[in-house]
């Protein structure tokens, strides 16, 4: 990708993302309050992160691989299972990556 | 921002988006269990908070206490933006690229899906439009937080910039408004320079260690996202998102281009939705 590109990225998602947030601070509740919305607007963030998470995890390019960070995904899962804080999950799985790296994974 | 988290654990990140970062990072991370665990349901925080409407003697929460909850978030959840600026870079962005995203979008987890679709080679739209839906939930913080805060108008353009998960989830567990505001203020300018700070630091240490891959930074992108999600999965037709979700974007991976199978994986919410009152009608 090149940095006209970049830009256009980048700019596209701060105005979006910007609107978004003075939508809700301005538009009358109910356009917002409909069930349907609401429920659709929950679970949306659920899916994306859901498969975020594996397509950076398991993800080369177009080919699904498994390497290092699926080891530092794992580390990072079992951080947040014994409830540690947000930087010592991301921490974990930046360690345990380096690490089975290093050890040749 | 993601979207972050939380008190103590920080939340999200990343910011939490985001998050990480702002955002994000709002992230929402982790942290988010402290916070998070008084904000049972948006709906009667919100509805409970706007009621009391103010300042009943002897109820109000001291100020010093929110300020010190706010403060937790904040620093927390403002230190992942080192992630997102390590991660950025490590995708290909520049310095300048890196710090715009954090100062202009400020939730994290969005900024860190935006770039982790430009690595994998996605075009600016699909990349954008990612990140985008990510940030539809801010939408509906800033509904409930319009009706707790009581801006006044010409403040709420800039105000706006700070909807994120960490401040909502601060302000919406907060007892009145007074506390709110408060609650709000202090989180957001905390968080926003923290985020943006600990972003340039990222960014400059990644530059200057050159392969972030090598130090295993190219997991902290995954794992902010993790710490996001983790705790939205509260009932199964959540986990039921996230499993279709993880099995169509991984799936057309090797047969979309970049940036489309994350897409398609949103999907995965109507989807169930829809099988979900299917199920429900059919009984």
């Amino acid at each position: 990708m090149n940095g006209t590109g970049i830009w256009i990225a980048v700019g596209l998602t701060a105005v979006g993302c910007y609107l978004l947030k003075l939508g809700g601070l301005l538009v009358p509740a109910e356009t917002l309050e409909r069930p349907l919305v609401r429920r659709l607007s929950g679970l949306l963030p659920v899916a994306l992160l859901a498969a975020l998470t594996a397509q950076q995890t398991f993800a080369s390019g177009g080919a699904l691989v498994l390497d290092a960070r699926a080891a530092g995904i794992a580390a990072a899962a079992l951080a947040l299972l014994l409830r540690a804080p947000f930087l010592v999950v991301v921490a974990a799985a930046v360690v345990v990556t380096a690490g089975v790296r290093a050890l040749g994974g | 921002m993601a979207e972050r988290n939380t008190a103590a654990a920080h939340p999200a990140g990343p910011p939490g988006a985001p998050p990480a970062g702002p955002s994000g990072t709002e992230p929402r991370p982790v942290g988010r269990d402290t916070v998070g665990s008084r904000v049972t349901g948006p709906d009667t925080a919100g509805s409970r908070v706007v009621g009391s409407d103010g300042v009943e003697p002897g109820t109000g929460k001291p100020d010093r206490a929110v300020v010190r909850d706010s403060l937790g978030v904040g620093v927390a959840v403002g230190l992942s933006g080192f992630a997102f600026g390590v991660t950025s870079v490590g995708a290909g962005l520049d310095l300048l690229q890196t710090c715009a995203l954090s100062l202009l979008v400020f939730t994290g987890a969005s900024q860190f899906a935006l770039v982790g679709a430009l690595a994998a080679g996605g075009n600016p739209f699909t990349a954008a439009a990612g990140a985008f839906f990510l940030g539809t939930r801010n939408a509906f913080y800033g509904l409930r937080l319009s009706q707790l805060l009581a801006l006044p108008r010409a403040v709420r353009p800039f105000a706006a910039h700070w909807v994120i998960d960490e401040t909502a989830a601060v302000s919406l567990a907060q007892p009145d408004r007074r506390a709110a505001r408060i609650g709000f203020t202090v989180t957001g300018l905390t968080l926003y320079v923290l985020w943006n700070l600990t972003t340039l630091l990222g960014a400059l240490g990644a530059e200057a260690i050159g392969d972030t891959a090598a130090w295993g930074l190219d997991a902290a992108g995954p794992a902010v996202f993790l710490a996001l999600l983790a705790p939205m999965l509260r009932t199964a037709t959540e986990r039921a998102v996230a499993g279709l979700a993880v099995l169509l974007g991984l799936g057309f991976l090797p047969v979309l281009p970049a940036g489309v199978p994350v897409l398609v994986a949103a999907l995965a919410a109507p989807a169930v939705l829809w099988l979900k009152g299917r199920g429900e009608a059919g009984r």
